[in-house]
């Protein structure tokens, strides 16, 4: 199933949006807004993941269109490289001074980001509307979940590539499609009455939803950005089974459908195997046959950690606005 | 096929957290009931705080750095002193 086109957010996805159109011919114009630059880059990476309705998939290799990729992911890269400096640097420090590498990951994984947590939220204080526009700006990513980081996949060692295979099976249901992370989402989601469609929502989704899905992308598909790929799905994995508990809990008190509290229980349990394999055994026994990866796998989980906290910020400043609820972008524009 | 065929499982205690154990598998908790799992890997819980017994649900981040633990996990130089 192919993303939907979305609708422009300014001159650069106006512009692509013709390219796309018009086999590659793209005018030459810079993005008028980080929104602008997100949504193009997501598109253009959607090229590589599933298509989009309507475009020729041989557009996913055409020269011009990579260019323009390239110059955004430049941007992309730097932003990233200076804004989770701070976060992985002290972890940095620590290893290479000679201390246990999983202690470190997850000592890094507890740190204070400095804002509030989604799941907390949910817990606690919000409403069944406030949730399903959560749920909608998730979706963005779990109808694809683990899909980015499996381009790293025949860029490893082989045990490396073993510990990720043990990771991905699960996720993608031990060979039951029906188990698939995926389909549980979509059940999730077609019980609380939301579009199931791949993509479906990418017009609600914030810039930083959708730049916390390019940069997942960004870190898969670069062979060099590998390390930062891997050590961002471990960051993901170790922050995701405590949050997933307390996600239960707030759906629980809302009374939402079984399917979709069914969705973040199996996080709760799956999640506390995954980062435990991906932490000690995918990481921990790379780094200590390749140290030079080590900087990039901790890297690329301070990304993970910054991005998400980017996001929750910007998603409880849109759910706790009213009125943004069916127009979440404005809300932090 | 190469080497010896092993009937040996590996099992890693993993520190602050839980035992690792390759599935599938079915445990019997202290009350004689059984849990199943078709899981590759599974996690048992050590801290005794999971939500979801006998599995692991990561609450052992949520309750102390040194887990009692059921299966004892070896503790270096520095850390016996914090005892």
């Amino acid at each position: 199933m192919r993303a939907p086109l979305p609708t422009p957010r300014g001159t650069l996805t106006e512009a692509l949006t013709e390219a796309l159109f018009e086999q590659g011919v793209l005018r030459c114009v810079d993005a008028d807004s980080d929104d602008d630059a997100a949504l193009a880059l997501w598109m253009l990476y959607e090229l590589h993941h599933r298509g989009l309705e309507g475009v020729d998939d041989a557009l996913e290799w055409d020269p011009a269109l990579l260019v323009l990729r390239a110059r955004l992911e430049h941007d992309l890269e730097e932003r990233w490289r200076d804004r989770a400096r701070h976060l992985a640097r002290p972890a940095q420090e620590r290893l290479a001074d000679g201390e246990d590498f999983a202690e470190v990951f997850f000592d890094l994984c507890a740190a204070d980001t400095g804002g509030e947590s989604l799941a907390r939220f949910v817990q606690r204080e919000a409403e069944t509307e406030q949730v399903l526009a959560l749920l909608r700006q998730r979706s963005i990513y779990h109808v694809r979940e683990q899909d980015s980081a499996m381009w790293a996949l025949p860029r490893l060692d082989d045990e490396t590539k073993a510990h990720l295979v043990a990771i991905a099976a699960d996720e993608y249901g031990n060979g039951h499609p029906d188990r698939l992370h995926a389909e549980l989402w979509r059940r999730g989601m077609a019980a609380c009455d939301l579009d199931t469609g791949y993509a479906a929502y990418v017009d609600e989704a914030l810039p930083q939803v959708l730049e916390q899905n390019n940069l997942m992308s960004m870190l898969g598909l670069h062979r060099r950005l590998v390390p930062a790929a891997l050590g961002h799905l471990a960051a993901f994995e170790v922050c995701s089974s405590v949050p997933s508990k307390r996600m239960v809990r707030g759906l629980e008190r809302l009374g939402m459908p079984e399917p979709v509290v069914a969705y973040y229980r199996e996080h709760m349990v799956a999640d506390a195997v995954h980062e435990q394999v991906a932490v000690r055994r995918m990481l921990g026994g790379w780094v200590a046959r390749e140290p030079h990866v080590a900087d990039d796998t901790l890297w690329g989980a301070a990304v993970c950690l910054a991005a998400e906290q980017e996001t929750a910020t910007a998603v409880l400043a849109a759910v706790r606005d009213e009125p943004a609820l069916t127009t979440g972008r404005e809300a932090v524009a | 096929m190469s080497g010896e065929p092993t009937t040996a499982h590996e099992v890693l205690l993993c520190p602050d957290g839980p035992v690792l154990i390759p599935g599938p598998v079915t445990v019997e908790d202290e009350q004689g009931v059984k849990h199943h799992s078709e899981r590759p890997v599974v996690a048992l819980c050590r801290c005794g705080a999971s939500s979801v017994p006998p599995w692991c649900d990561g609450s052992h981040k949520q309750v102390r750095r040194r887990p009692a633990t059921a299966v004892p996990t070896p503790r270096s130089g520095r850390d016996l002193e914090d005892y």
